[in-house]
C-alpha cells in the first residue's frame, strides 16, 4: 500500500493523482464538452429578453467606470485617498467577472442588488469626494475663502439637511428592491438543501410525477425557471450563498429558510458557505450549472434513476471494496444495498463537477487521493482515511465511483 | 449651602478669586504627602487615576500590538491561494483571538482607560470617585487579559469567531475547552467595563470643577458619559449571553439546541443586542477626543457645541434600535428587515452633524499640520469612506451579497480603523505632553501617519472588491483562480505597512516617553481645557472656578492662580486624600469626599478574581471556589476602610463656601454608583426576561412541554409574601436610623437579622416548589429559562445577604449609627431591588404560562 500511497497527498489530489492521469485526461474531455454545450445553452438564450437585459448591463458597467474613473483622476492630484479611490473603482474592471462574484449578475435578483450597489457606489464617492473636498478646503484655502464655511449653517446643511435628504432618496429605493429581491413565484421547482458540516445534502422534492431523489454538493437549475431552495442545517448554522443568484440565506439548526431566485444565464457557478460552521468552513462550496429546460430534464432523469451496474471486473471489484469497506453504512448508492445517510448520496458521483465539497476536480485520481488521505486533505470532515487500501484497490474503488454517472 | 461665588474675570482682580495669599505654611507639603505614591514593591498598590490610567492605556495598547500581530500572521497566510503557513486550526484561533482582542482586551479597554486618565484631569477633579475600583477593574482586566491572550501559544485559545455563534460553539461542535477561555476573557471585561462605566458616570455627574455646568462640560465628558450609559444597557445583553452559553455548556441547559426548544438566534439577538452598540461604545469615546482635539489645533472654540452633545446623545439612542442589521441573512420577515434597514441608515445623520461640525471648525480656524493633525485628518476621510459603505450595507438586499464577505469586512476596518484607531493615535500625540516629560517627534510622526494612512488603505479598499467578488470571510485559505489572488497579495503588503508605522511609533515612544507627572512637558499645543492645567500627583494645587468652554483660552492667569492655590480646596482638609463633590448640574460644590489611597485590596480582589474564573475554566472546581470566597473576602476588607463618616465639621474650602466632609442619600457618590448598578443588574434581567419570552415564541405550544407542570398557586404566593416581609423590615429598620443625633439602635442589626430570613425563605420557597415538580433544566428550554430566572434571583438574594450580614458587622463594630449611614443605604437600596425583582421573576414564571394557556 505505502509504496503507492506515498506520494498521493493534498497536491496531487489537486493534480489529479498519480493513479489516475488517464482518468483525468478523460475528465478534460468531458469537461470540455460540458464547457461547449453551456456555450450552446449560453447561445440558445440569446434570442430570450435576457440576453438583451446583459448586454444593457455591460453596456452600463462600462459607462459607470468611466465616470468614477474620470472623478478618480480629478481627485487624485489632490490627496492619497484619491489614488484609493482610482483603485476602488478601476479594480472592477480587471476582475468582476466570475464564476462567484456579486458583480457579475445570472439573475433577475442578482441584478437588481448589482444596480442598487453601483448607484451606492457611485453616489458614495461622490460624496466622499465632496467631503474630503471640503475638509482639504477647510484646512488649505485661505483664511477669508474659506471663512463662510466655519458655521453653525455648515453642519446644519451638510450633516443635517444632506444626509436626511439622500437617505431619505436611498431608503424607499433600497426597500423596494428588498420587496422585489427574494419573492416566491407560483411554479418554482422546488429544492432542499441541508447544510452539514462540511458539505451539502441536496434533495429535489416530487415535481408533478418526477420522483424526488437526494444528491450531494451540487446545484442543478433550469434556466429560466424560478427555483424556491429551502434551506435548514444539520448541526451548526452555515449559510447558502451563489454570488451571481442574488444574497445568501441562512441554514439554521431549527429554522428552515427560505431563498427565491431564477437563474437567467445558462452556466456554471458556484455556491460558498458564507457562515463560519468549524474547521473547513474554507472548503465548503457547491457547484450550480444552470441548463436549458431539455438540458436540466434530461439531468433530473439520470438522477432520479438507480445506479448504474459496474460494466467490467475492475469496476466490479470496485464495488466489492465499496461494500467490503462498510462504505455504504454512511453513503447511499441507490439501487445497491448501500443505504447510509450520514454522508453525501454518491449514487451519481460520477457525474458531478467535484469533489470534496466543491473543492478539486472530479476524477478517478482525486477520488483516490481523497479516499486515501481524507483527514489530511480536508481535516476534521467526518470521514475518516482510508489509507490501508493498496493503490490497486483504491484504484478499482475510484473507479467504481467514477463511473457513478 | 452657599452656591460659590462667580467670579466676572473683567480684568486680573486677584482679590476676587477664593482663597488669598500667601498660602499657610505646609498646606502644599500636606496636600502633596496625602497624594504620594506608594514605593517599592507597593507601587503596584498605587490608585491614582493617572498612574493607573497610564498602566490601563498601557496594557490596552499592548494587546492591540499582539492582536496584530495575530492579523499579520493571518495575512501572510492568505497572501496567495493555497497557503499553509498556518493550518485550519490555527487560523479560526488566529482570527477569533484577533477579533475578540481587538474588541474586548483592546478597543473598550482602551477608551474606558483613556478616560480614567483624562476624564479627572479635564473636570480638574482631584481623582475619580473610586480610585480603588479602578485599580480592582485595571488589574482584573490585566491578569484576566494576559492569560486569555496566552491560551493562543496552547493551542486552546477559542476558534468559533469572535461572535461565537451556538451551536458550533456549544459542547457538541466544541467539547473542548477553547470555547469557554472566551467566555472566560469576556468575563473579565464585562467586569472591568462595567466598573469602568460606573465610575465615569459618577465622575462626570458629580466631581467636576466649580461652575463647570453641564453646558460648560468638554465634549468628551459628554461624549464618555454617553459611552458609559450606553454599557450600561448594551453589556448586560452580552452579560446574559455569556451566562446562558456558559450554562449550556457546563450543565447541558439547552437555550441554544434547536432539538430540545432551544434557538440558536437568541444568541444572535443578545450578542448584537450589545455587539452593535458595542461599535459606537468604541466610537463616541474617540469622536470626544477628536472634538478635544480640533479645537486645540485649529485654536478656535468648537462650532456647534450643542448639535455635537445632541449627535452623541442621538448615537447612542439610535444604535440600540439597529442590532437586526447583523442579522438580514437570518431569514427574519421584510418588515422587521424594512425597520432596521431605516434605523441603520438614521444613524449616519448624527455621524454626519460630527463630521461638518470639525470641518465647520477647521474652517473657522487655522488647522495646523501637526501629527495629532494628520491623524485627525486621515480619521475623517478613513471614517467618512466606512460611514458611506455602512449605509450601502444598511440597504438589506445590498447586505445579503455583502454579508459575512470580505466586504464587510472593509467596512468594519474602515470604521473601527478610522473611528477608534487613528483619533487614538492622535491623541497618543496630543496627549503624550501632558503624560510625558518630552513630546513624541513630530518627523517621526509623519511617518508613522504616512504608513498607516496609506497602508490601512492598501489593505482594505481593495477588499471591498474582494468580497463583491465572492470572497467570504474567516477562510483559512482560498482555492486558486477565483480572482482573488492579487488583491490579497495586496492587502497583506499593506497589512505590513500598518505593521511598520506602528513600529515607528513604538520606537520613537520608547525614545522619548518618559513619565512624569509633575515636570511634564505641558501645554505645548496652547489648549483650552483643565488638564493642561499645571498638576502633579495629586492633580491641580486648587480646584478651579470655571466660567467657561475654554477656560486656558478665556480666563487669563488661570494656569497661574490655580497652582498658586488661589482657588477651592488649595490643600487638604481632612490630612487625606479628598475630591470635591459638586451637583450634576451646574456644578455648585456639595460635599468633600473622602477618597481612599493606595491598598493591596483591590490589587488581592482582581488577582482572585481573575483565579477564581481562570480555574473555573480549567475545571479546578474547589481551587476556583476557594479563590471565590478570597476575592469577596478582600473586597470586604477594602470596604470596611471605606464610609468614614463625617470626620470633622464642614469645612471652608474658600470664597466663604462651608462644606461637610461627608453626605448621604442621593447626594452621595455611592448612592450614584448603586443606582447604576441596580440599571445594570435591572437590564441583565430584562434580557433574562426578553430571553424567557423569545423561547416560548419559538416554542408557543409546548410552553410548558406537555409532560411539565407547574407548581400550585400557594407557594409562589407565599414567597412573595416573604420578599414583601423583608423589604417592610428593612423599611423599618432604616425609619429607626434617621436623625441628625448619631444614634444607633440596638433593633436596627436586629431587624436586618430577622428580614434576612424571609429574604432566604423566599427564594428557597420558590426553588423548592419548582424542584419538587421534577422537570430537569436540561429536558427543554422551558425548564433551561425558568432555571435560569431562579438562579439568577438566588445569586441576586445571596449577595443581599451578604450585604445584610456586612452591614450587620458595620454595626457591631459602631460604624453605622443614624449619621454614617452610607453602607446602610447601599445595602437598602440593593436589598429593596432583589426584593422587586424577585416579584417580577415569580410573576413571570408562575403566571405566564397560565396567561398563555399552557396549563
Amino acid at each position: 500500500m505505502p509504496e503507492v500511497l506515498g506520494p498521493v497527498r493534498c497536491d496531487a489530489v489537486r493534480q489529479g493523482g498519480s493513479s489516475g492521469q488517464e482518468s483525468a485526461q478523460h475528465d478534460e474531455e468531458t469537461q470540455s464538452r460540458r464547457r461547449e454545450l453551456a456555450a450552446e445553452c449560453f447561445k440558445g438564450t440569446k434570442s430570450h429578453g435576457q440576453a438583451f437585459l446583459f448586454n444593457a448591463r455591460k453596456t452600463h458597467v462600462g459607462q459607470m467606470n468611466l465616470e468614477a474613473t474620470w472623478n478618480g483622476l480629478h481627485e487624485a492630484l489632490r490627496s492619497f485617498a484619491g489614488r484609493a479611490a482610482v483603485l476602488f473603482c478601476a479594480v472592477p474592471l480587471l476582475g468582476c467577472s466570475g464564476v462567484q462574484s456579486a458583480l457579475d449578475p445570472a439573475g433577475g435578483d442578482a441584478l437588481r442588488i448589482y444596480w442598487l450597489a453601483v448607484i451606492m457606489t457611485v453616489g458614495g464617492t461622490l460624496i466622499f469626494f465632496a467631503v474630503t473636498g471640503l475638509l482639504l478646503y477647510a484646512v488649505f484655502a485661505p483664511p477669508q475663502r474659506r471663512e463662510w464655511l466655519g458655521t453653525r449653517r455648515t453642519i446644519i446643511c451638510g450633516g443635517l439637511a444632506f444626509p436626511i435628504i439622500t437617505l431619505s432618496a436611498l431608503l424607499p429605493y433600497g426597500l423596494i428592491v428588498m420587496r422585489d429581491t427574494d419573492v416566491p413565484k407560483p411554479g418554482a421547482l422546488p429544492i432542499e438543501v441541508i447544510g452539514e458540516q462540511y458539505w451539502w445534502r441536496v434533495r429535489y422534492l416530487a415535481d408533478g410525477d418526477r420522483p424526488e431523489f437526494s444528491t450531494a454538493n451540487e446545484l442543478v437549475v433550469p434556466v429560466g425557471r424560478p427555483i424556491a431552495v429551502s434551506v435548514t442545517a444539520a448541526d451548526v448554522i452555515h449559510s447558502f450563498w451563489i454570488p451571481n443568484f442574488g444574497g445568501k440565506i441562512d441554514m439554521i439548526p431549527g429554522r428552515i429558510n427560505s431563498l427565491n431566485f431564477t437563474a437567467e444565464r445558462p452556466g456554471i457557478y458556484r455556491g460558498v458557505c458564507a457562515e463560519f460552521c468549524g474547521d473547513q468552513h474554507a472548503r465548503m462550496a457547491f457547484d450550480v450549472v444552470a441548463l436549458d429546460a431539455a438540458g436540466f430534464e434530461a439531468w433530473r432523469r439520470e438522477q432520479a434513476n438507480p445506479a448504474r451496474e459496474p460494466a467490467t471486473p475492475e469496476l466490479e471489484r470496485g464495488r466489492q471494496l465499496f461494500r467490503a469497506g462498510g462504505c455504504g453504512s454512511c453513503h447511499a448508492v441507490r439501487g445497491t444495498e448501500a443505504n447510509g445517510q450520514f454522508g453525501p448520496d454518491l449514487t451519481h458521483v460520477g457525474s458531478r463537477r467535484t469533489i470534496g465539497a466543491g473543492q478539486f476536480p472530479n476524477n478517478v485520481g482525486t477520488l483516490a487521493g481523497w479516499i486515501a488521505n481524507t483527514q489530511h486533505i480536508k481535516p476534521g470532515v467526518r470521514m475518516p482515511s482510508y489509507g490501508s487500501l493498496t493503490g490497486e484497490e483504491l484504484r478499482a474503488l475510484a473507479g467504481y465511483l467514477e463511473s457513478l454517472r | 449651602m452657599n452656591a460659590p461665588e462667580r467670579p466676572g474675570f473683567s480684568g486680573q482682580q486677584s482679590v476676587e478669586l477664593p482663597n488669598p495669599l500667601p498660602r499657610p505654611e505646609g498646606e502644599f507639603e500636606r496636600l502633596k504627602e496625602a497624594w504620594k505614591a506608594p514605593r517599592g514593591i507597593s507601587f503596584i498598590t498605587a490608585v491614582n487615576n493617572t498612574y493607573v490610567g497610564l498602566w490601563y492605556v498601557g496594557t490596552a495598547f499592548l494587546f492591540f500590538i499582539l492582536a496584530g500581530i495575530l492579523a499579520l500572521i493571518m495575512r501572510a497566510q492568505l497572501a496567495a491561494p493555497e497557503g499553509d503557513l498556518v493550518g485550519h486550526d490555527l487560523y479560526n484561533q488566529l482570527f477569533t483571538m484577533h477579533g475578540t482582542v481587538m474588541m474586548f482586551l483592546f478597543a473598550v479597554p482602551a477608551v474606558e482607560a483613556a478616560s480614567v486618565y483624562l476624564l479627572p484631569n479635564m473636570q480638574a477633579a482631584r481623582d475619580l470617585p473610586f480610585p480603588r475600583l479602578s485599580a480592582y477593574a485595571f488589574w482584573a482586566y490585566f491578569v484576566g487579559g494576559i492569560v486569555f491572550l496566552c491560551t493562543i501559544f496552547f493551542g486552546l485559545a477559542p476558534n468559533g469567531g469572535w461572535f461565537m455563534y451556538p451551536p458550533l460553539t456549544g459542547s457538541k461542535y466544541s467539547p473542548a475547552d477553547n470555547a469557554d477561555w472566551w467566555l472566560l476573557g469576556i468575563g473579565f471585561i464585562e467586569i472591568s467595563a462595567i466598573a469602568g462605566a460606573i465610575e465615569i458616570i459618577v465622575g462626570v455627574m458629580k466631581t467636576r470643577a466649580v461652575g463647570m455646568s453641564l453646558d460648560k462640560l468638554p465634549i468628551y465628558s459628554w461624549a464618555m458619559l454617553v459611552f458609559a450609559i450606553m454599557i450600561v444597557i448594551g453589556f448586560p445583553a452580552i452579560i446574559l449571553g455569556t451566562l446562558l452559553l456558559e450554562l449550556e455548556r457546563a450543565f447541558d441547559w439547552p437555550f441554544f439546541i434547536a432539538e430540545r426548544g432551544g434557538d440558536p438566534l437568541l444568541w444572535q439577538h443578545l450578542f448584537w443586542f450589545f455587539g452593535h452598540p458595542e461599535v459606537y461604545i468604541i466610537f463616541l469615546p474617540a469622536t470626544g477626543m477628536v472634538s478635544m482635539i480640533v479645537p486645540a489645533m485649529a485654536q478656535t472654540p468648537l462650532v456647534g457645541y450643542r448639535l455635537i452633545i445632541l449627535a452623541l446623545i442621538a448615537t447612542g439612542f439610535l444604535s440600540f434600535g439597529l442590532w437586526v442589521h447583523h442579522m438580514f441573512a437570518t431569514g427574519l420577515p421584510k418588515m422587521s428587515l424594512s425597520f432596521f434597514s431605516a434605523a441603520s441608515t438614521a444613524v449616519a445623520v448624527p455621524s454626519g452633524i460630527q463630521v461638518f461640525a470639525w470641518i465647520a471648525t477647521i474652517a473657522s480656524g487655522c488647522m495646523k499640520l501637526t501629527t495629532p493633525s494628520l491623524f485627525i485628518i486621515g480619521f475623517l476621510f478613513i471614517f467618512t469612506l466606512g460611514g458611506l459603505t455602512g449605509v450601502m450595507v444598511a440597504m438589506a438586499p445590498f447586505d445579503w451579497q455583502a454579508h459575512d464577505s470580505y466586504f464587510v469586512v472593509a467596512h468594519l476596518h474602515y470604521v473601527l480603523i478610522g473611528g477608534m484607531v487613528f483619533p487614538l493615535f492622535a491623541a497618543f500625540y496630543y496627549w503624550m505632553p501632558a503624560a510625558s516629560k518630552y513630546p513624541l517627534s513630530e518627523t517621526l510622526g509623519r511617518w508613522v501617519f504616512g504608513l498607516m494612512f496609506l497602508g490601512m488603505n492598501v489593505t482594505f479598499l481593495p477588499m471591498h472588491i474582494t468580497g463583491l467578488i465572492g470572497m467570504p470571510r474567516r477562510v483559512y485559505t482560498y482555492p486558486v483562480g477565483m480572482g482573488w489572488d492579487a488583491l490579497n497579495l495586496v492587502s497583506t503588503i499593506g497589512a505590513f505597512m500598518i505593521a511598520a508605522g506602528v513600529a515607528i511609533f513604538l520606537y520613537d515612544f520608547a525614545r522619548k516617553f518618559r513619565f512624569a507627572s509633575e515636570d511634564n512637558a505641558g501645554n505645548v499645543w496652547n489648549a483650552s481645557t483643565l488638564e493642561w492645567l499645571p498638576n502633579g500627583n495629586y492633580a491641580t494645587r486648587s480646584i478651579p472656578s470655571v466660567t467657561s468652554r475654554d477656560p486656558l483660552w478665556d480666563q487669563p492667569n488661570l494656569s497661574q492662580d490655580v497652582e498658586e492655590g488661589r482657588y477651592y480646596l488649595p490643600g487638604t482638609v481632612t490630612g487625606g486624600r479628598e475630591a470635591l463633590v459638586t451637583s450634576p448640574f451646574d456644578a455648585r460644590p456639595q460635599y468633600i469626599l473622602q477618597i481612599p489611597g493606595p491598598g493591596w485590596q483591590p490589587v488581592l480582589a482582581a488577582v482572585f478574581t481573575a483565579a477564581f474564573f481562570l480555574l473555573l475554566t480549567v475545571k479546578f472546581v474547589f481551587a476556583s471556589v476557594i479563590c471565590g470566597v478570597l476575592a469577596v473576602a478582600c473586597v470586604i476588607w477594602w470596604l470596611w476602610e471605606t464610609d468614614p463618616g463625617p470626620v470633622r465639621p464642614p469645612a471652608d474650602i474658600g470664597g466663604g463656601i462651608v462644606v461637610p466632609v461627608y453626605a448621604t442619600g442621593s447626594v452621595n457618590h455611592s448612592w450614584w454608583a448603586m443606582v447604576v448598578l441596580m440599571v445594570v443588574a435591572g437590564m441583565v434581567f430584562t434580557c433574562l426576561i426578553f430571553s424567557y419570552l423569545f423561547l416560548w415564541l419559538v416554542n408557543p405550544s409546548a410552553w410548558p412541554p406537555q409532560d411539565v407542570n407547574i407548581p400550585d398557586e400557594v407557594r409562589p404566593s407565599l414567597a412573595a409574601g416573604l420578599y414583601v416581609l423583608s423589604a417592610v423590615l428593612l423599611a423599618r429598620a432604616s425609619a429607626l436610623l434617621r436623625g441628625d443625633d448619631r444614634r444607633s439602635p440596638r433593633s436596627v442589626p436586629v431587624l436586618i437579622g430577622v428580614a434576612l430570613l424571609p429574604l432566604a425563605g423566599a427564594a428557597v420557597t420558590d426553588l423548592w416548589s419548582q424542584w419538587r415538580m421534577g422537570f430537569s433544566p436540561s429536558a427543554h428550554a422551558y425548564g433551561a429559562a425558568v432555571y435560569a430566572i431562579l438562579c439568577f434571583q438566588t445569586f441576586f438574594v445571596l449577595t443581599s445577604l451578604i450585604m445584610g450580614v456586612y452591614t450587620i458587622a458595620r454595626w457591631l463594630a459602631g460604624r453605622l449609627d443614624s449619621v454614617r449611614r452610607v453602607t446602610f443605604d447601599n445595602t437598602m437600596l440593593f436589598w429593596y431591588y432583589t426584593v422587586g425583582q424577585g416579584l417580577v421573576a415569580l410573576l413571570v414564571v408562575h403566571g405566564f404560562p397560565r396567561l398563555t394557556g399552557g396549563v
